[in-house]
């Protein structure tokens, strides 16, 4: 195939001068009752995002679960199809999530609908009653939901890996077993409710068309009611890795083999974390990765090969991830392990340093741009104890961080030796190749 | 409770259109709220297009073209793009094909480069070619064969609603088809079907309209001009007795079904498309709508449910013939039959007793956030303009949208309710052949 123009070579346009990064406008408040509100301006269009991020570490996973399930089953004032219907009727929407950290509220919707958005938020925080059909037909919910999860590779290897790296850290188990979610019953939601889904501690960002003062005046006159301090768990700190055996999950006739392996991390304020976001970034952070280019561009071995330092309130880690195919699942994790080699004893390239460099600085702005991702990123931030302002922080480091500093943060971070490596698929075929390469202990899935 | 209807608001995004002498076709889309960009690069040639004995290829060609073109080697698009600080991606619909940039607004002249450099002809080589037909397999086996309900519905049910090869088949394709795939072939599709003429580029976000302009000239002015093919008529008469087809995932714990019915042209016929647009809304949009109150809620027979336009679920980028469809996951030993007569039963009452106080208008309310929201990230701007721009001639639709929607009246929902008849409805049972 070849094109009909003949011009010879065209050169590569050079990219015009960098945008300097713009923080939005913003105000917070920290209300009587504890709850922290944090609201920004973004006007591009007529909405407004919500999150509310309540710390929840040490609670009971399947109560956990079972509450976001059921959290907006119904109040005092309003059934959970009134809670719907009163919240469609300003183009809103409420969800809730839960994880080994926090318990989470999230949506969106008209911005003319604030008002009454937080008004319904309120009713929910104050007057969730788990009515007992309600939380029979959402529990049976949550258990299908549970096993079809638990027919996912993607599910499975995740479970083995945060076993295998948390041991006995309340992280290690993040979903609660079928059993533990049929046995819990209105009583200990609220309970539950009572106990942890207080505003101290919690932060609620509001993001959108709003004048921020305007909106933490809003939020402040709708939420003030919500009151208790209850419990607080604090986490330990999450276990080191402790590398061993290559683990190997069985799950006859996978095609594929799902391969994981989680490395050490640091947190966001760490000294070494931009450094160690570009070197994960050369490795496999990002399409144009040597990991990429190696095993799909070049062997075709995978699909979407991906990695990522993942942070948690107790602590970060590394994780890459990449399904392939069954027959290669022994030349992929060598590979794997020959870039990780790689990046540990020697200095990547300038230029590849600049491309990632590049691409960290240039997803800050794009991560900025929209109302949900702005609201997004503000609450994770602000769940780990940080303000958007750590932003420009962050970026003036990642602009700052040398070849050296990410040959060092390579070498004390990536090394295959610290790897913890978990690889989910068919034993009986991939099992020989892999013990090939480490030593290796089976499981069944 | 009295109803204060919520006013739909509307987004003003400017719309500049122009066509280049190659037949390029072009929308920019203005704004300077944030120092980034969308550019987005739509073919009109999809699925549905694909040639008989070559199942997927449409898709394997998405691949190859972020192969190296003209003047870029194998992976120097990924770098150039991720270099500048963007991201990028490609996929394919049955009705077109998209390749899309987001970036910091100063490499638009390097994404500009890099799309007319492979518009103007991509590197199609064996070796990629092999290479991309086994990256190809296993995004088959990460999302279709190796996981529960991979491919379901939208792989499985066309089959049973439609009798001809652009409409039935399987669009991610065989790996037989994929593995006897050509250089050739590649060479000969992208004569065809990758032609300016046949091509929209759009550009949103913080550009100067006349700056962009001149950029556009300069790097895709010199795209040799080629027509677009003529689009083949992909009709096919309407259902007019029940088609039920089942199959069993071995993967899968719990059963699912699929129902669909056809819908009205969603080009010719806008505005009676538009009432199944909300319709399938109303059935099915939270706690509220009124099939997941009845089937979730009431009578426990399913544990979760959607309904959405058109196989890929965005009702704004199809042609005709396509569907309204409906799918739920069942719990253990679940009644397939019984949920598809429940939910012929809601249609009936909806067509007979019409809407409930407030029902529309907050389903309405609900829809224009969505629509706002979708178009808030510059690229889904940029995205949607080039379809509406390509299958409509009417990039500035998209502005309007939430108005429309908000238009649609409580009669032409029920009209809508009243023609999704059994006799007129196919569908797919997955039964569960993974419980442990």
């Amino acid at each position: 195939m070849t094109a009909t123009v003949e011009t010879g070579p065209r050169p590569l346009p050079p990219l015009g001068p960098n945008r300097r990064l713009k923080l939005p406008k913003q105000a917070e408040r920290t209300l009587a009752n504890g709850l922290t509100v944090i609201a920004v301006r973004r006007p591009a269009v007529p909405l407004v995002e919500l999150r509310l991020w309540m710390p929840f570490g040490r609670s009971h996973l399947a109560r956990g679960a079972m509450l976001a399930q059921t959290i907006l089953s119904g109040t005092q004032t309003y059934t959970a199809n009134q809670i719907a219907a009163e919240l469609q009727k300003v183009g809103g929407g409420l969800s809730a999530g839960v994880d080994p950290d926090r318990l989470m509220l999230s949506g969106a919707g008209l911005v003319t609908g604030l008002d009454r958005m937080l008004e319904i938020l309120a009713d929910v925080l104050t007057g969730a009653i788990y009515p007992a059909e309600w939380v029979d037909t959402e529990r049976d919910r949550l258990v299908d939901r549970i096993q079809v999860a638990q027919s996912q590779p993607a599910h499975l290897a995740r479970t083995a890996l945060l076993k295998r790296v948390y041991g006995r850290h309340p992280y290690a188990i993040q979903t609660p077993e079928p059993d533990q979610v049929r046995a819990v019953r209105p009583p200990a939601l609220r309970k539950l409710h009572a106990e942890r889904v207080h505003p101290a501690g919690a932060v609620l960002v509001l993001v959108g068309d709003v004048q921020p003062e305007r909106a933490l005046d809003a939020a402040e006159q709708a939420l003030a009611g919500w009151r208790g301090d209850g419990h607080v768990a604090e986490l330990p700190p999450a276990p080191p890795l402790e590398p061993g055996p290559l683990l190997l999950v069985d799950r006859p006739g996978s095609v594929q083999s799902s391969l994981r392996i989680a490395l050490p991390a640091v947190p966001r304020t760490h000294p070494d974390h931009a450094a160690l976001q570009l070197a994960n970034l050369v490795f496999g952070g990002y399409f144009s990765s040597r990991w990429v280019e190696n095993i799909r561009e070049d062997k075709g071995y995978t699909y979407g090969p991906h990695s990522l330092v993942e942070h948690s309130v107790a602590g970060s880690v590394l994780v890459a991830a990449a399904e392939v195919a069954t027959e290669v699942t022994a030349p992929a994790l060598l590979e794997t392990t020959y870039e990780l080699g790689r990046l540990a004893s020697l200095p990547v390239k300038p230029e590849e340093l600049e491309q990632a460099r590049q691409y960290a600085l240039g997803t800050l702005q794009l991560g900025m741009s929209t109302q949900a991702g702005l609201a997004s990123l503000t609450s994770a931030y602000a769940g780990n104890g940080l303000r958007l302002d750590f932003l420009a922080e962050h970026a003036a480091r990642l602009a700052k961080a040398t070849v050296d500093d990410v040959a060092e943060a390579g070498a004390r971070y990536l090394a295959p030796a610290k790897a913890v490596t978990v690889v989910l698929g068919d034993a009986d075929r991939v099992a020989g190749p892999l013990s090939a390469l480490a030593p290796v202990r089976t499981e069944p899935a | 409770m009295p109803t204060r209807r919520a006013k739909i608001p509307a987004t003003k995004y400017p719309v500049e259109r122009f066509t280049l002498d190659n037949g390029l076709r072009v929308v920019l889309t203005p704004d300077r709220s944030a120092p980034v960009i969308g550019v987005a690069v739509v073919y009109d040639v999809g699925i549905r297009s694909e040639p008989e004995g070559r199942t997927g290829f449409a898709h394997l060609f998405e691949h190859l073209m972020f192969q190296g073109s003209e003047n870029l080697e194998k992976l120097a698009h990924f770098r150039h793009v991720q270099g500048a600080g963007g991201t990028f991606n490609g996929s394919t619909h049955l009705d077109y094909t998209d390749y899309f940039e987001t970036l910091p607004s100063n490499a638009l002249e390097r994404a500009l480069f890099l799309e007319a450099d492979r518009m103007r002809g991509p590197r199609l080589t064996e070796e990629n070619l092999r290479n991309q037909v086994d990256v190809v397999k296993e995004e088959i086996r990460v999302n279709v064969l190796n996981r529960p309900y991979g491919g379901f519905p939208w792989l499985t049910l066309p089959p049973v609603m439609f009798d001809t090869f652009p409409n039935a088949h399987d669009g991610y394709g065989s790996f037989v088809d994929l593995e006897s795939a050509t250089v050739a072939d590649a060479a000969d599709f992208f004569r065809r079907y990758y032609a300016s003429g046949n091509a929209v580029l759009a550009v949103s976000g913080d550009v100067d309209v006349a700056e962009a302009t001149e950029l556009i000239e300069r790097h895709f002015g010199d795209v040799p001009a080629r027509p677009a093919p003529q689009r083949p008529d992909f009709t096919e008469p309407d259902l007019t007795t029940e088609r039920r087809a089942s199959y069993t995932d071995n993967l899968a714990p719990l059963p699912a079904v699929a129902g669909a019915w056809r819908v009205p042209d969603p080009v010719d016929d806008f505005a009676g498309y538009l009432a199944y647009v909300v319709l399938a809304e109303v059935l099915t949009d939270g706690d509220a709508s009124r099939l997941v109150e009845r089937l979730v809620q009431r009578d426990r027979t399913v544990t979760s449910l959607g309904g959405y336009l058109g196989f890929m679920g965005d009702p704004f980028d199809v042609r005709d013939p396509t569907a309204l469809l409906l799918q739920a996951h069942l719990p253990p030993g679940g009644d397939v039959d019984k949920v598809l007569r429940t939910i012929d039963e809601e249609l009936d009452r909806l067509a007979t007793d019409g809407l409930t106080e407030g029902e529309l208008a907050r389903t309405q309310a609900r829809m224009a956030t969505h629509l706002l929201r979708d178009t808030d990230a510059v690229l889904g701007r940029a995205l949607r303009m080039a379809v509406l721009e390509q299958q409509r001639g009417e990039p500035g639709l998209l502005n309007e949208l939430p108005r429309l929607v908000g238009e649609v009246t409580e009669e032409q929902v029920r009209a809508a309710a009243a023609t999704l008849r059994p006799e007129r409805r196919a569908s797919i049972e997955v039964i569960a052949g993974g419980a442990r």
